[in-house]
């Protein structure tokens, strides 16, 4: 399962602070921990970076690729942000994942950049009339991208489907919805189609002290169910992974699995 | 429309694997399952090292100790004898003296012993210890020591003393055999713990310990396949050393080696019955994704050539 390391999010005091004085250092360390701890991919959060957005995600992506050889997930809501950071992100580590399109026709110029730039892109299964009210709902809304995305020439492989996870605190019967969707939306192509969560929303607005146990627990579930991508904090979740993967026989076990 | 052969592609690649310092020899490097050039890339034949001791081969059955006759009183004579005669490739000096329960030679006496097999030879060679652990643990520094530079292979470690081996291996530059008993988890353990000493992977050879046609070899076929499987389908690179199988020490004790034709008619000529043995456990090994072996029968070695040269 790939990890997309979620903790360069504009939402963190630490890493706002670094965007605005455009202070290298927190950024590039932050973004080689999570590399160093198991992610395959950083995700850069600018978001919604109305002013000088385009400037600010074209530093993020050159900043982190200085120092970590990932592709990066360009998450904003921004899209001429993601052109400009798409422009100079660096292919020879991976390909762009754009975060994201939906079903609301304001997000489909997102699908005209992915096919663009030959571009990865997730797909948020969620429409102009509010949040899905349950898996159908959501494997019905994918089915639209889906289609959408065919339209504007973006493979089918290249999309990630994300079934928008929601706080457990607040609507705890949509836990389980979710993981469901995970099942479903793979049934909608064959090859399946791939899959992508932002794990730490099943536990935003928890105590500090339940938050970890709550994502890690929860990314077991999805994984079983063939999650393909999280995007999470690998330091927190890449025993999770390892132990899921050996669980699952995609790594041979050896007592010292976690070091490896 | 024509047939097309459908073809796998793998993520991971076996290490390539290079010994000797006169006139060398490699092998691993594939990217494929073994013999299956069709499919990628398979840079090096497997290499069979012939078998030979430090002290005279008395418990190996006539049918093996009879054509060494004249030369395996001395370890220098027998390595010459292989090289020069025989054209071996490489040799694999086992210091079966140095056990406890044999001669328990000194570790300075083994040391003087490879010293002089290395100073007659220019192929590579292979330092095996008695299998004793304790001992092995002092014999195989004294002898990393005394091959300082000729890029050997010394071997075995073993679980329990893998610590002392792998640093002299490391520390005087030589390749280094893991063996574990039969059982995968433990082969990546102990490939684990040895790389996890700062000694490098790519200069690990896996023996997943050996057993003979009818004595368990399934056991040890199986391993080995699993092995291949997870360094190229898993990309598990604890799993991409090239493997040994120690075949001739497991042939050569088992009953169809050795019981006579007087007592088993039926069985036919036990001089071919031997070299049919040896030869059908090498080969099978060699399909499940054996990279190196040691043997001991000349003919055994010779139809293992021929049969590698077919398969190629």
């Amino acid at each position: 399962m790939l990890v997309i390391g979620e903790k360069l999010s504009i939402i963190a005091k630490r890493v706002r602070e670094a965007m605005m004085k455009k202070d290298m250092g927190p950024i590039q360390e932050i973004a080689t921990n999570q590399w160093k701890q198991g992610a395959g991919m950083i995700d850069a959060n600018i978001g919604p970076a109305e002013d000088g957005g385009e400037e600010l995600m074209q530093w993020m992506v050159t900043t982190i690729q200085e120092v970590v050889p990932l592709p990066l997930c360009l998450d904003t809501t921004n899209a001429k942000a993601i052109e400009a950071g798409l422009k100079v992100h660096n292919n020879e580590w991976g390909r762009p994942l754009i975060n994201s399109t939906s079903n609301d026709p304001e997000r489909f110029p997102i699908l005209e950049l992915a096919a663009k730039y030959d571009s990865q892109v997730i797909g948020l299964t969620v429409g102009k009339g509010g949040l899905p009210a349950d898996a159908e709902e959501r494997a019905a809304i994918a089915a639209e991208i889906m289609a959408r995305a065919m339209e504007y020439g973006v493979p089918l492989e290249d999309l990630y489907l994300d079934p928008l996870v929601l706080q457990v605190a607040t609507s705890q019967d949509h836990a389980v919805k979710v993981i469901k969707t995970i099942r479903m939306f793979q049934e909608l192509n064959d090859p399946p189609m791939k899959t992508v969560v932002g794990l730490s929303n099943i536990s935003n607005g928890c105590p500090k002290l339940l938050r970890p146990i709550l994502n890690k627990y929860y990314l077991a579930l999805l994984i079983y169910e063939g999650l393909t991508a999280a995007i999470a904090d690998a330091h927190e979740v890449v025993e999770t992974a390892k132990t899921i993967d050996v669980i699952m026989g995609n790594t041979l076990y050896a007592h010292s699995y976690l070091e490896m | 429309m024509a047939f097309v052969a459908p073809k796998e592609t793998y993520s991971g690649k076996v290490f390539e694997v290079a010994i000797g310092t006169g006139k060398t020899v490699a092998f691993g490097g594939e990217n494929v399952l073994p013999f299956s050039a069709f499919e990628g890339n398979v840079p090096n034949r497997p290499v069979v090292a012939y078998e030979i001791q430090d002290i005279p081969p008395d418990d190996w059955p006539e049918t093996v100790r009879k054509v060494y006759e004249g030369v395996s009183g001395d370890p220098v004579t027998w390595a010459k004898h292989c090289q020069d005669r025989l054209g071996a490739k490489a040799v694999a000096l086992r210091l079966l003296g140095t056990h406890p329960d044999r001669n328990n030679r000194s570790p300075e006496e083994a040391a003087k012993i490879v010293k002089d097999v290395l100073a007659a030879i220019n192929i590579p060679l292979i330092v095996l210890g008695s299998n004793n652990v304790d001992k092995d643990s002092l014999v195989l520094v004294a002898v990393s020591g005394a091959a300082q530079g000729r890029n050997c292979i010394i071997g075995k470690a073993q679980e329990a003393n893998y610590k002392t081996i792998a640093a002299a291996a490391m520390a005087n530059n030589h390749k280094l055999i893991a063996m574990s008993e039969l059982d995968i988890n433990l082969s990546k353990q102990l490939n684990i713990l040895i790389t996890q000493m700062g000694f490098d992977k790519e200069k690990l050879i896996t023996d997943p310990m050996c057993s003979a046609l009818g004595y368990g070899m399934e056991y040890t076929y199986s391993v080995m396949e699993r092995i291949r499987l997870a360094a190229l389908t898993q990309n598990d690179t604890t799993m991409q050393p090239p493997m040994l199988g120690d075949v001739g020490m497991y042939v050569w004790k088992v009953k169809e080696t050795q019981a006579l034709e007087a007592d088993l008619p039926k069985w036919g000529s036990l001089e071919e019955r031997g070299i049919a043995w040896e030869t059908a456990t090498a080969g099978g090994l060699l399909i499940a994704g054996a990279e190196l072996l040691i043997m001991r029968h000349p003919a055994a070695v010779k139809a293992v050539e021929k049969f590698i040269d077919e398969l190629m």
